[in-house]
């Protein structure tokens, strides 16, 4: 095991010209096979650690809300101690941790002070709950109803009825295409049971990734993320993701609510990690709606007409493609217009691309403000994380800003032709309707 | 076992607190009034730059309530040198990110670039300091932008609307009363002139902060801030808002206030509040740590009483929360919020609720639960240090209501101070009937259907 580790350390190094690396990362596997991330920062006395599974709701099956409340769990009750434990052995030492999910993810988190008696109670904490849940009846109850309340709250929000009608539309049944938090109907069908098996399955070492950031030396690194892991049995790594299957033809639909503004959503499956287009369609993006108050996006539908407060796109990668999505919101009787302003800017960008003047102002943002990325603890540790959890290269933060300097015009062009179609694109609207609101 | 614990945390604590302050803050003033800040931070070859101004929502009067947020949007209209947009043009060319925010006691601006281009940044807030051009056109257009805000974040948000009609009651003439975005009417109303006369009465260097957090050396920062915003014109030859803005004081509450609100929402809601002294106001200092202690007592963390008595213990709430802004420029509200479980109502929780508050009246905290909010707050001194931009928002934030940035440095060491009994004294003392408001969230119905625009639904 060392020896591997070593020769792979030593063409990091060849390769990666670490002289000039934004972030050294350093990347081992423990016997069971956990693959650990660690960066060693300096300057204040604490660690950020998260330790993450591939179980993410895309793993809920038919039981949508699964991974969440399985997620949700976890810190109610492990080994010898309840709830009210838990937090005071973290909150007695000014830790503070965090149980969550995202699609392809679920991932437990900790930061801590770094102070020795201070960051073993908090490690021997999280290392319990991780390893023995206890998953009670009366914490799932109640956090089933919690979870319950939740979803019903979700039904005042129009931006969160349009969000789940917007993955719906583009992913059908896919995993990516139900609610995270899940739905009423099978959260309700829940026994704790189900979150056992779950937690079973998909909790377990060879399924684990660790990232440590902070103030610990390599040494302290490779014993806590072996205190981590070492009780997690082996099993295995769940099969892989299926694909997405695109949609066929576009769609619109449009829910009544009875909201001043109306929330739109267009878009439709984006792009994925490992995507040899990701870098042409990040910066064209960056162009198109993504950056800050200077976008096309922006500029067309608020700075010259005044249609929204907030309008942008996004591209949001994951393990398989996820969702491209461009939003705003509008008053009820403005949503015609707006829908038309955000659908030409978008054809126009797709069938012209940008100019030389916008895609030298956009890598210029870009690489000028590289640095800012990752200036913090908590931003590193998020990067750290999604490199090591889909498997990015280490010099992923290394060679960015090359990545970003090597797209052209003609490629962003290219990539928004082939993989953003207004065919197929995805249209939910959430509001009152244009006749009511009407003045 | 608990036991070990502790001696550990108090052992480490005087240790600690030195580590915690050993950052230092430089600070100079210009020869205009400007006020600048800096505090070194070389982890990282970045800056960040903030000018704070002296006014914001509380500084208002009837009819223009929200007009320090209009302005806010206006600021990057343009200039005499630089043309509308051009100020985040050249923000973003240097790989900066920008924007802006209002809060009740200031109106903040920010730049975070590579440190070597601050003056990038210097130059052109000192150029909008004093220079903004007021267009109708632009105006117009900003209006409808700000609308949308508007709706978005308070008409079509139940709770947040809600909040804005609890404020409303609960204070009688403070100018708290009102919400930072501004009346509807109000906004619809503004006119160029009005934004004209607020930016010249409020935006001068004797009325602004400038504070950079970041991988700088505080003279060269000083020198840049000289060169950039030294040749401003001050208003007058004082610090303008000391000497033009009225007090407002708010009058005594003399009896409880409840309201309901009745909103289209799914879950009903409860909002308590109780007037309280700020640190800025309040004859004894203590008395404002110790009631961010008492907050803390309530809801520092799930092992707090509120999470642990009444979403755990009791399953009465599904969430539930209590806040006190030390902070704030005029004396403010200790606020409980709380959602029901199923089952319960809102008025179970506002028992449930007053209960916690007795018990805080009527004993004293237990030393351990004392000492777990002490261990958290010394262990966030060290966490924020993890963000420039927070560190430059602390010592913008307390500069501008009017306390020392100094502050920052002392706040661990008074909040250590505070003891058992001054927790149950400000409880006693301030959380009482005759000073609280309640608001009930009422839901109604919302009826909504789904409607397939033509007849195609795309998968597949």
């Amino acid at each position: 095991m060392r020896i591997r580790l070593l020769s792979f350390m030593l063409l990091a190094s060849f390769f990666g010209n670490p002289a000039q690396a934004a972030a050294k990362i350093e990347h081992w596997q423990t016997p069971q096979g956990s693959r650990v991330y660690y960066v060693h920062t300096e300057g204040l006395p604490m660690v950020d650690i998260q330790v993450a599974f591939d179980a993410g709701s895309a793993r809920d099956g038919y039981q949508f809300g699964l991974s969440a409340l399985t997620s949700v769990l976890l810190d109610t009750g492990a080994g010898q101690w309840n709830a009210d434990d838990i937090a005071q052995r973290f909150e007695s030492v000014g830790a503070q941790f965090g149980s969550s999910i995202s699609n392809d993810m679920a991932s437990v988190s900790l930061r801590s002070l770094t102070d020795k008696p201070l960051f073993d109670k908090a490690l021997e904490t999280m290392q319990v709950i991780l390893t023995s849940p206890s998953f009670n009846e009366a914490d799932f109850q109640r956090e089933k109803n919690r979870t319950l309340a939740g979803l019903k709250q979700q039904e005042e929000s129009p931006a969160e009825l349009a969000s789940i009608a917007f993955h719906k539309a583009l992913y059908g049944d896919h995993p990516y295409g139900h609610p995270a938090s899940g739905e009423v109907v099978t959260v309700s069908g829940f026994e704790v049971a189900d979150l056992r098996s779950f937690y079973q399955q998909y909790y377990v070492a060879a399924n684990a990734m660790v990232v440590i950031v902070g103030d610990l030396s390599r040494q302290q690194a490779e014993q806590t993320a072996e205190t981590l892991v070492s009780g997690l049995p082996t099993g295995q790594k769940p099969e892989l993701l299926t694909e997405v299957v695109m949609p066929v033809k576009s769609g619109k639909q449009h829910i009544d609510f009875p909201s001043s503004q109306t929330h739109v959503l267009v878009g439709m499956p984006g792009t994925y990690r490992k995507d040899p287009d990701y870098f042409a369609l990040y910066v064209g993006n960056h162009i198109l709606g993504d950056s800050g108050l200077v976008s096309k996006l922006f500029d067309e539908v608020r700075e010259k007409r005044g249609l929204a407060y907030s309008a942008s796109s996004s591209f949001a990668p994951m393990l398989r493609k996820g969702p491209f999505t461009v939003s705003l919101q509008t008053r009820n009787d403005q949503t015609g217009q707006a829908l038309e302003v955000l659908n030409k800017t978008l054809a126009d960008f797709i069938a012209q691309g940008p100019t030389e003047v916008e895609l030298i102002a956009a890598k210029k943002n870009i690489t000028g403000g590289f640095a800012m990325r990752f200036d913090t603890n908590k931003e590193l540790t998020s990067y750290v994380s999604m490199i090591g959890f889909y498997e990015m290269p280490l010099d992923y933060l290394d060679t960015f800003q090359q990545n970003v300097e090597k797209v052209t015009a003609a490629s962003i062009k290219d990539a928004f032709k082939r993989r953003v179609d207004p065919q197929l694109m995805q249209t939910i609207t959430v509001g009152g309707s244009d006749k009511k609101s009407e003045k | 076992m608990n036991y070990r614990l502790l001696c550990a945390v108090l052992l480490w604590l005087p240790v600690f607190a030195s580590h915690a302050a050993t950052t230092k803050v430089s600070e100079h003033v210009l020869g205009n009034g400007l006020k600048v800040l800096v505090k070194e931070d070389h982890r990282s070859p970045v800056a960040v730059s903030q000018v704070w101004y002296k006014v914001g929502s509380s500084y208002e009067p009837g009819g223009i309530t929200g007009i320090s947020h209009m302005l806010e949007h206006m600021m990057f209209k343009g200039t005499d040198k630089h043309a509308a947009g051009e100020f985040s043009r050249i923000v973003a060319e240097n790989g900066g990110e920008e924007n802006a925010f209002t809060g009740e006691d200031y109106t903040a601006y920010f730049q975070t670039m590579e440190a070597s281009r601050l003056a990038v940044s210097f130059e052109l807030e000192a150029d909008r300091m004093r220079n903004l051009h007021l267009l109708a056109d632009e105006l117009k257009k900003e209006l409808q932008v700000v609308t949308e805000e508007r709706r978005m974040r308070t008409d079509d948000n139940p709770q947040a609307k809600m909040q804005e009609h609890f404020n409303a009651m609960a204070y009688t003439n403070s100018p708290y009363r009102n919400p930072v975005i501004g009346w509807p009417s109000d906004i619809e109303n503004y006119k160029v002139e009005d934004l004209q006369a607020w930016y010249q009465r409020w935006y001068a260097p004797n009325n602004a902060t400038l504070v950079v957090v970041g991988d700088v050396q505080p003279k060269a920062v000083f020198a840049l801030a000289e060169k950039y915003f030294g040749p401003l014109k001050p208003m007058g030859d004082r610090p303008v808002a000391t000497t033009t803005l009225k007090p407002q004081a708010e009058v005594e509450q003399v009896g409880v206030r409840k309201m309901t609100v009745r909103l289209p929402a799914k879950l009903p809601y409860l909002v308590m509040g109780y007037k309280v002294p700020v640190l800025k106001t309040t004859q004894n200092e203590w008395e404002a740590y110790a009631l961010e202690v008492l907050a803390g007592v309530l809801d520092g963390g799930s092992s707090a009483r509120l999470e642990s008595g009444l979403v755990r213990g009791k399953q009465i709430a599904v969430s539930v929360g209590a806040s006190y802004s030390l902070t704030s420029r005029l004396p403010s509200l200790f606020t409980l919020e709380a959602t029901p479980a199923e089952g319960k109502t809102v008025w179970n929780l506002e028992s449930a609720l007053k209960d916690e508050i007795t018990k805080l009246q009527i004993n004293l905290v237990e030393s351990d639960e004392l000492q777990r909010i002490k261990a958290q707050v010394l262990a966030k001194a060290v966490y924020e240090r993890d963000s420039g931009f927070y560190q430059a928002m602390q010592l913008g934030m307390l500069e501008t209501v009017g306390l020392s940035w100094k502050v920052v440095d002392e706040y661990v060491e008074k909040v250590n101070q505070v003891t058992a009994e001054q927790v149950r004294d400000v409880a006693r003392k301030y959380l009482i009937e005759d000073k609280l408001s309640v608001a009930y969230l009422e839901p109604l119905p919302i009826n909504g259907n789904i409607t397939e625009i033509k007849t195609s639904i795309g998968v597949r």
